[in-house]
């Protein structure tokens, strides 16, 4: 049973994660007076990818062919470590939130390799502002790991979630929230979103995830941006799983469940319309400002820990 | 069963050496070389093996031998073994890669004397960890430090490698100087100079001897282990060693620095008080920063490689340095994490050092050139090499389900638990050693996409890169034994980690038993109660891949494929200069830390004389100022030749003048000698 | 804050897409099933200048503002030919336009349409018989449907692109 569970949460996670891009997308086009795409149009385009012929340059090897199989792998890895509906999950020992952030810098590592392989300046170009805007944020995420596992006593997310849960006063501790805000600003960071990177651009030159996708046609691309979203997913599951953890269920009963989804989807919706509204208000750093952001972000971070520590 | 294996293991690199400086041809004194390293590093591997496994320890004296100096003394037991096993997981790849990557030395002179050095330096080697008293580690130590100087000038006829190997003999002998103030210190008041002795008489010393023996000792290893500062040799000599030779002097050699500090600071001084530990951990974490940061700026791939090491020995002695600070504290599961989070990556970096230093030397056999902007394309033209070194180059970007991951997390793990140390502010100094670590290693991700990347995808560069050819099978061979390592010791931490717990067991009075109970699959840590399964990670990162490919035969799945040229906005034809270069890909990191490298830029473009807007030539040329050899170290040459030039009346070449001297120095020494008794 | 109440003060302003005349879309080209089966709801447009005066791109650029918001049917705008079903193409094709366009015809993966826009993508317009002119869209590449126009507007472009998807009957139902 409790596999089935754990298992059917990564199903339901995957199976999620375009309509959360979509939604997004739906919600900016609202706020840009725009009538837009329903949220469901990502799973159109996925369907439409799949059916289409894929177009590989004659410059690229094997390992274009089989990094969006590695990068959709480890996200859906990444996937099975993150508490969806309840805690704790049978993938739980499988690893920690640091093999989750690892996970992802596999999926990075991939994809900016995909990038460099065709031999375009495009490809090379993401490639490079990639693993600079990764690495930098790397740090942020540790330390915010770090604050977590020092209020829990454990790095695995499982039982992040159930110490929050059995004491919910952590929740609001500076610690707690600081991290949150931190990782916030890694979210934005690791999954192209304004103000580091436009989902939306057309313009090469201002590219960071779009860039290495260039060259990526059908079924590749399909798996390529269906694991961008699944990314998205995981950084919005554990900002709103792990830092405001009501709702998740610890009992396996159908009606905790339906309540766990239904504050899941919930704070969903909570993180979309944030997102939404930041995007519509901010405008796209220079890519040189972005690294001044992310060390905000590590001294959020920083201070998240020193506050854990002077509280506890 | 032990002192046989340890006699093949001598005579084998013994019969080697010889055997290659008397063999008749070329390919046979480097079949004989290779042989005779093999055997002797494939007994090695198994005394090392069982040593470490069954745990008896093997002692041998042979007090006739150097009587003068105390005899020679030999133990074996299971940190020494651990180190054994660790030079010789490296030496049998390599010697195999090196038996056919030598052969471009065939009919020159450096051939016979790079297969005896290769023997006498994996001998010496192996034999380090099993010194046991002052005097055979000394000797051992200078051994392994001269044979691999012979390697590093193997190719001497080239101003930059003589100018590498004069600054690595002058570095090995400043650290050679260092380690022997220490053992006076220690040796001082001890009953002789074997380490049991040591080990009795250190517990009585006082205070700031022990001190002052430690910063020695953490100085001279330090220097072979490539700390920063003291690392500047390691980017000279191991490029321009041969790459088997600088695959054991990276991957082994500069191991032995870790395994001096260990044996002197946690064994024989029992530990310290908890800023030995902080100052190691501070080291560690400036090394590992520093180390990755000027290796991205770096394009000759061998000198990236180098500086990666620098970075990894960081990583080790994070974990080192928190070991031996939650020890001071009496945290001694937490602490045993530590040493076991520090011996494992010693292991990992051996494996993914070595392949990496394996395949950078199958690069340069097919291609002749080091420039990363010259390369590219190799994926197509060396397939099995680029697999390796994608194996060995995601290993060391700490990626899962590798090893340099586990080892990584483990060190994590163990700087996690700063929490529970008494005191705050250390607390918050693992959590800013957490964040360095977390930042190099995402700097090592983004360093190795860059090798990789620009190194074998895309087109070729250059003419050399586009005529490149599979290496040799016995190269091959190698790199691929050391890429199945780093797979093995990814998925079964879980065998590892309590082995490496039965090693650490007893030094610096951490009790047995720590770590020796792992959960099949799993890796849990005490103390900070982490779990992860690699195995069952592995497996899935493997299962879905194939589910994706079953779901595309079952599905609707369009599965048709067009080749076609890359996309570059409708441009006619693509050249490889139109691809990111190496430089290119730093770019943006470089400015992010211009603040460290203070790149120096020089532009000049030659117009056409009748109008500027037709450009003849660009030339671009943008350095990275060296710091450490500039402000640290120029000065101290500077003393040094300054001196030189006032003393050298000295030696006037009269050879009265030189027996003057003698009589003078022996009456001096007659003097202080009749004085102090 | 005063952003966020004005985005609420001005609401949508996406207008309907009426049916227009016929005349102002020429379909060329019957249609694969498969194509319009699978291009549905969610087309992805690579547009190639290949010549034009930059009045069509004036009005395309139209297509994805608030009026018009091509958005609204799966429609929008990629970086790459990789990435895209239909070519949007204007202006007559000059010689250095040539190569680049088949190569992005090439370049663009199957199943895929042509749309060219405006007179000039025709018939070349003003420019015929232009030393520079390689010829109309059509003589280049397949086209699927032409959208005449100098230039044409973007509710035309929208129902060409619709037409080319054969969905012209089904748009009064669709609000």
């Amino acid at each position: 049973m409790r596999y089935l569970v754990s298992l059917g949460e990564v199903v339901l996670a995957l199976l999620l994660a375009p309509g959360l891009a979509g939604l997004i997308r739906w919600m900016k086009a609202r706020l840009q007076n725009r009538r837009g795409a329903p949220f469901w149009q990502p799973y159109l385009e996925l369907r439409k990818l799949f059916g289409k012929e894929v177009v590989v340059s004659s410059n690229a090897s094997w390992l274009f062919r089989a990094a969006p199989f590695v990068i959709f792998a480890s996200a859906v890895a990444a996937t099975a470590l993150v508490p969806v509906l309840a805690a704790p999950m049978v993938f739980d020992t499988m690893g920690d939130l640091l093999v989750l952030v690892y996970l992802l810098l596999l999926g990075t590592f991939c994809l900016a390799l995909a990038g460099l392989d065709p031999g375009s300046a495009f490809g090379g170009m993401g490639a490079s502002r990639e693993v600079t805007v990764a690495a930098l944020a790397e740090p942020t995420v540790a330390l915010a790991v770090f604050a977590l596992a020092l209020s829990a006593g454990s790095t695995n997310l499982g039982r992040i979630v159930v110490a929050t849960l059995t004491d919910p006063a952590r929740a609001v501790s500076p610690g707690h929230l600081l991290a949150f805000a931190a990782l916030f600003v890694v979210t934005l960071a690791e999954t192209g979103r304004l103000p580091v990177d436009n989902p939306a651009t057309h313009l090469e030159l201002t590219m960071i995830h779009e860039a290495m996708v260039l060259e990526y046609s059908g079924r590749y691309l399909a798996l390529v941006e269906w694991a961008a979203s699944i990314k998205l997913l995981i950084f919005f599951a554990l900002l709103g799983n792990l830092f405001v953890p009501w709702g998740v269920a610890r009992a396996l009963t159908l009606e905790s469940l339906l309540v766990s989804l239904g504050s899941f989807l919930l704070k969903l919706l909570v993180l979309a319309a944030t997102v939404a509204v930041l995007e519509t208000r901010v405008a796209k750093l220079r890519l040189f400002r972005v690294p001044e952001l992310l060390s905000v972000s590590f001294v959020l971070a920083l201070l998240a820990v020193s506050s854990s520590f002077l509280l506890r | 069963m032990t002192l046989p294996l340890l006699l093949v293991m001598t005579l084998g690199h013994a019969a080697g050496a010889v055997g290659a400086l008397v063999a008749r041809s070329g390919p046979g004194a480097r079949g004989v070389a290779t042989a005779g390293a093999i055997v002797g590093s494939g007994a090695g591997l198994v005394l090392g093996l069982d040593t470490l496994i069954r745990g008896t320890p093997f002692q041998l004296e042979i007090p006739q031998l150097l009587a003068v100096a105390g005899g020679v003394s030999l133990r074996l037991d299971r940190l020494s073994a651990f180190f054994v096993l660790v030079v010789e997981v490296v030496a049998i790849p390599s010697a195999l890669f090196g038996g056919a990557y030598s052969r471009a030395w065939e009919g020159t002179p450096s051939l016979r004397p790079l297969g005896a050095m290769l023997n006498l330096f994996l001998l010496a080697l192996s034999l380090v960890p099993f010194a046991d008293n002052i005097v055979t580690f000394l000797l051992l130590w200078e051994a392994m430090s001269v044979a691999s100087y012979f390697l590093v000038l193997t190719d001497s006829d080239q101003r930059e490698t003589r100018q590498a190997g004069l600054w690595y003999l002058a570095m090995a002998h400043g650290g050679l100087v260092l380690l022997m103030a220490a053992f006076l210190l220690l040796g001082a008041s001890a009953a002789s100079t074997g380490f049991a002795d040591l080990r009795t008489a250190a517990a009585a010393l006082p205070g700031h001897t022990r001190n002052a023996v430690f910063v020695l000792v953490l100085l001279g290893f330090g220097s072979k282990a490539g700390l920063v500062p003291l690392h500047v040799w390691l980017p000279l000599a191991h490029p321009a060693a041969p790459s088997h030779v600088s695959a054991l002097m990276s991957g082994v050699m500069i191991k032995m620095g870790v395994y001096g500090l260990l044996r002197f600071t946690l064994d024989l001084l029992g530990g310290g008080p908890p800023w030995w530990g902080g100052v190691i951990l501070a080291v560690g974490a400036v090394s590992a920063l520093l180390g990755v940061l000027y290796a991205l700026m770096e394009h000759d791939l061998k000198r990236l490689l180098a500086y990666h090491s620098v970075e990894n020995v960081g990583i080790i002695f994070l974990g080192v340095g928190a070991g031996l600070m939650f020890r001071s504290y009496g945290l001694m599961p937490l602490a045993a994490v530590g040493l076991v989070a520090g011996l494992y990556h010693t292991l990992n970096h051996a494996c993914f050092k070595g392949l990496l230093f394996l395949g950078s030397g199958a690069v340069v056999h097919a291609t002749h050139t080091r420039n990363m902007e010259e390369l590219g394309g190799l994926i197509k033209r060396m397939p099995r090499t680029a697999f390796c070194f994608l194996v060995g180059a995601a290993a060391i970007s700490g990626l899962p389900p590798l090893n340099g991951f586990v080892s990584e997390w483990l060190v994590f793990q163990a700087l996690l638990g700063g929490p529970t140390l008494p005191r705050p502010e250390l607390g918050l100094i693992m959590a800013f050693a957490v964040g360095m670590l977390a930042l190099t290693s995402g700097l090592a991700a983004a360093c190795f996409v860059k090798a990789f990347g620009i190194t074998f995808l895309a087109m070729p560069r250059s003419d050399h890169a586009a005529a490149a050819r599979e290496v040799p099978l016995a190269m091959q061979l190698g790199m691929g034994a050391l890429a199945l390592a780093c797979l093995c010791l990814g998925v079964g931490p879980s065998l590892v980690v309590p082995t490496l717990g039965t090693a650490v067991a007893g030094l610096g009075g951490l009790p047995a038993g720590l770590l020796t109970e792992m959960p099949r699959l799993a890796l849990e840590v005490p103390g900070t109660a982490g779990v992860i399964a690699p195995a069952v990670l592995a497996a899935g990162l493997c299962l879905v891949p194939l589910a994706i490919l079953a779901a595309f035969r079952l599905g609707s799945v369009d599965r048709r494929l067009r080749v076609s040229d890359t996309w570059g906005c409708g441009r006619i034809g693509q050249t490889p200069r139109m691809e990111y270069t190496a430089t290119a890909f730093a770019e943006p990191l470089r400015r992010v830390f211009a603040e460290l490298y203070r790149p120096t830029e020089d532009l000049s473009i030659d117009f056409h004389p009748e109008s500027k807007y037709f450009v003849q030539s660009i030339a671009y040329r943008s350095e990275v100022i060296p710091w450490f050899e500039r402000l640290l170290y120029a000065p101290v040459v500077a003393f040094l030749r300054r001196t030189a030039f006032r003393v050298r009346w000295v030696q006037a070449g009269s050879l009265h003048l030189y027996l003057l001297y003698m009589i003078l120095a022996l009456v001096v020494l007659l003097l202080v000698s009749r004085w102090t008794s | 804050m005063s952003l966020l109440a004005k985005i609420l003060k001005v609401g949508l302003v996406t207008e309907p897409l009426e049916p227009g005349d016929a005349s102002a879309v020429e379909l060329v080209r019957q249609l694969e099933e498969r194509t319009r089966k699978l291009l549905g709801r969610a087309v992805a447009i690579r547009e190639v200048d290949a010549g034009s005066c930059n009045g069509c791109e004036l009005e395309i650029s139209g297509l994805t503002g608030p009026v018009y918001d091509s958005e609204r049917f799966g429609v929008h705008f990629v970086a790459s030919p990789r990435h895209a079903d239909l070519l949007l193409v204007t202006g007559p094709v000059t010689r250095n336009m040539e190569v680049p366009l088949r190569k992005t015809y090439e370049a663009t993966p199957d199943p895929k349409l042509v749309v060219a826009v405006g007179d000039c993508a025709r018939t070349c317009g003003v420019f015929r018989g232009s030393y520079a002119v390689a010829g109309s869209v059509d003589q280049i590449v397949p086209v699927d449907v032409f959208v005449p126009g100098c230039p044409p507007e973007p509710a035309d472009i929208l129902r060409g692109i619709l037409a080319a998807l054969d969905r012209l009957s089904a748009l009064p139902a669709r609000r």
